[in-house]
């Protein structure tokens, strides 16, 4: 279980075979992979590698994907509109 | 790289260093008969392996004629000695003994320069020597960019109140050991004992050589001329099953380094880095009276994975009571990233990090994102204020109050 770091994504993005792709593509440790029928799965088992990067951010329209910290203030990383 | 006596041996040899006389190495008991038929007299047996405690161990033996000097042979190739297997037998001329001298040359840390010493108490560990008998000891530095000369090594023996040819002999073995020394890129040459043997010559009798690891690619031609594999790993003892997990968790990611595990037998588990910074800290915790567990490098931005895999080893040796994290200040290495590996293998293991991670010291690129972990799992860490030392220090005062 992740300790340090949770993702979301909008389902709008997860669900959008080419963002995936993106997401896939953009993430320099492996946190998103492509599931069976296109959608975005989560490796959990990765999630604490997370190098706070923001590449995935910028996948999608503003929002849409969230890096959240679990420790601290909880600050959460998204992008602005 | 320490060599095997033999190959000390070979290389003294081969400098104008006397030997007694044979010193061949024989792999079969057919072989250690036929160099003693060669010597044709009392002859001495030496088990080859890297490692000390060889006459405690059964490994010495000496033998009057071939017949026996198989039979002693085929006994010391059985034997293994602090879990060494011999390399092979080393027989040599066994000579009635006058006098046994001390001559070695390594690096004085403190001086930055290499000392050349030597004793007329051979024959005993030199440290002994040191202690017990200073008045015994003479001691020198010399430079490694200044011409090396002869009346150096006369002037320290003679300081010893030895005179005559005795004077000169071993002046002329002392210089020319030294000049192996800085040949080779040495960081021990030491002949213990140097024997004077009843007629009056010198014989090595037994000799030691370190190299210093950096130096293997420019001293290609003399270890392919000793047969050394420039490939072959040299070390005191085998690896323990913990320092072989540590290659293993090392191999096991490409992502950074977190190897180089050496095994002690303290409480304190090192998770340390930055080149000279991890040995500087290993001091340090010794110097406070600390008892390390381990020696263990990190850095090179090693994944959380890889951090979390090494501090539960270094959490799964029997004795280990806390671990200490600690680096120079750091460029290559995310201290954030460093820190939720830790604390993640803490955690995996079963204990509280605010517990178990004695100090964190890494101050460096993305500190302040490292602290708000550190804080948030209410672990003791300092920042580059507190020295090394310091630091190293207050996570020995945290193995005493438990
Ligand atoms: S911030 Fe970077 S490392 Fe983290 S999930 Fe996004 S792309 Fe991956």
């Amino acid at each position: 279980m992740a300790l340090f770091i949770a993702v979301e994504v909008s389902p709008a993005v997860a669900n959008d075979a080419e963002l995936v792709k993106k997401l896939v593509e953009v993430c320099p440790v492996n946190i998103f992979a492509a599931g069976t029928g296109g959608g975005v799965q989560i490796v959990e088992k990765n999630l604490d590698e997370c190098t706070l990067c923001e590449l995935c951010l910028d996948v999608g329209a503003p929002g849409s994907v969230r890096v959240k910290r679990l420790y601290g203030d909880k600050e959460v990383l998204e992008r602005r509109a | 790289m320490r060599f095997y006596e033999y190959e000390s041996k070979r290389l003294f040899g081969k400098h104008g260093v006397p030997l007694p006389t044979g010193s061949k190495v024989a792999h079969t008991p057919q072989e250690a008969s036929a160099i003693a038929a060669e010597i044709a007299g009392p002859v001495v047996l030496k088990s080859q392996v890297l490692t000390g405690g060889r006459m405690k161990a059964g490994g010495v033996l000496f033998s009057d004629n071939p017949a026996a000097a198989a039979a002693a042979a085929k006994k010391i190739l059985a034997l293994t000695i602090n879990g060494h297997t011999p390399r092979g037998v080393l027989v040599e001329a066994r000579a009635p003994i006058a006098q046994e001298y001390y001559v070695g040359v390594t690096w004085d840390g403190v001086a930055r320069l290499p000392v050349m010493i030597c004793s007329d108490m051979g024959g005993i560990d030199i440290e002994e020597v040191a202690e017990t008998h200073p008045q015994h000891i003479a001691k020198r530095n010399f430079s490694t960019l200044l011409p090396f000369s002869d009346f150096m090594a006369k002037e320290l023996i003679a300081s010893l109140n030895i005179s005559g040819s005795d004077l000169n002999r071993l002046a002329q073995i002392t210089a020319g050991l030294a000049r192996i020394f800085i040949t080779y890129g040495l960081t021990l040459a030491e002949i213990n004992p140097l024997a004077k043997l009843a007629d009056g010559r010198f014989v090595c009798l037994d000799g030691h050589v370190d190299m210093e690891d950096d130096a293997r690619d420019s001293q290609k031609a003399i270890l392919k001329e000793l047969g050394i594999d420039p490939e072959e790993k040299r070390q005191a003892r085998p690896p323990t099953d913990f320092e072989i997990k540590g290659v293993a968790v090392d191999a096991g990611d490409h992502r950074g380094v977190a190897g180089n595990v050496v095994e002690f037998d303290g409480d304190l588990g090192l998770v340390i880095g930055a080149g000279g910074g991890s040995l500087t800290l290993f001091d340090a915790i010794r110097k406070h009276g600390g008892r390390p567990a381990n020696y263990c490098e990190i850095g090179g931005n090693p994944s959380v994975t890889k951090t979390c895999e090494l501090t539960k080893l270094i959490l799964s040796k029997p004795g280990v009571k806390k671990i200490a994290v600690m680096m120079n200040v750091v460029s290559n290495t995310r201290v954030d990233i460093v820190a939720r590996g830790v604390i993640k293998g803490v955690i995996e293991s079963g204990h509280k990090p605010s517990e178990k991670i004695a100090i964190f010291r890494i101050p460096g690129s993305w500190e302040t994102e490292g602290f708000k972990i550190l804080k948030h799992y209410g672990v003791e860490y300092c920042d580059r204020t507190v020295s090394m030392y310091e630091a190293a220090g207050r996570a020995v005062a945290k193995m005493r109050v438990g």
